[in-house]
């Protein structure tokens, strides 16, 4: 936590440092990670899904459980800052345009994995529908990934690829992935959190978890 | 640079501003939230007092 603090501290302090085409693309420090981490968070979680469907492995489902919200929060990140930097540089804080919209329906993935999660009581069984329709949906984050290139509408093609050297400032890049390391460790710390509290929550009837918890008083 | 040409971000304080806010605030929640559901976690999984 306390380096994901200091790695936003200096994207932010860096992030003043360059101003080039106004300073409306600032926003790109934030909207740009977050729009990473929900697509990586995504894969992650059906990932888990995957290995608690074929191994029934309740830890496997229970990181799934524990990604989904943070998962879900940096894709209302991501589209929340793509509208504010949407209304000054295209002139609309909204379109239907491929990329927008796959990352709605995104979210929606998420939303639907976590009520599905909630509306099933045994929470074996909800692993498993969960699982289904996580690794279902997976197949929306190649298309939010390709959709600049598949389609030609109005969110503008990757600046930053694996493949071609980065079509930015070298600041402005340094920048963004310190905010995006950042995004990291604050996904993989707050995940950790939330597993545990899910551990405990459904492994309360396990003697351990009693033993532990009187331990530690 | 003065304090105030920074807030005002060249005249997309609000867009810039509303970014990182509303990121800032989702965060915060998000850390506050998960730290209680596992305080209430721990709680609930202790033993009872009686039972020992």
């Amino acid at each position: 936590m306390l380096l994901a603090v200091a790695g936003l501290w200096l994207g932010l302090v860096v992030a003043p440092a360059d101003a080039q085409q106004g300073d409306a693309y600032r926003i790109i420090f934030i909207h740009v990670p977050a729009a990473w981490m929900s697509m990586f968070i995504y894969l992650v979680m059906a990932l888990w899904c995957a290995m608690s469907l074929t191994l029934n492995t309740r830890l496997s489902a229970m990181m799934a459980q524990a990604l989904a919200p943070t998962g879900a929060l940096f894709t209302v990140i991501a589209l929340w800052t793509g509208a504010l930097w949407g209304r000054p540089a295209w002139g609309t804080y909204w379109a239907w345009d491929a990329r927008m919209t796959s990352e709605l329906i995104l979210l929606f993935l998420y939303f639907g994995y976590l009520a599905l999660r909630h509306a099933i009581d045994d929470p074996r069984r909800a692993d498993r529908a969960s699982a289904v329709l996580a690794l279902v949906g997976a197949i929306n984050v190649p298309i939010i990934y390709f959709s600049v290139k598949w389609w030609n509408t109005l969110h503008q093609g990757a600046s930053v690829s694996l493949t071609a050297a980065p079509r930015m400032a070298a600041i402005m890049l340094s920048a963004m992935l310190i905010m995006t390391f950042s995004a990291w460790f604050y996904a993989i710390a707050i995940t950790l959190i939330r597993v545990r509290a899910i551990i405990l929550e459904r492994e309360r009837s396990a003697a351990w978890v009693g033993e532990l918890a009187g331990a530690a008083r | 640079m003065s304090l105030a040409e920074f807030f005002a971000m060249g005249g997309y304080g609000f867009y810039v501003w509303g970014a990182y806010g509303l990121t800032a605030l989702l965060l915060a929640v998000e850390i506050v939230a998960v730290r209680a559901r596992l305080r209430n976690a721990r709680l609930a999984a202790r033993p009872d007092e009686d039972a020992r």
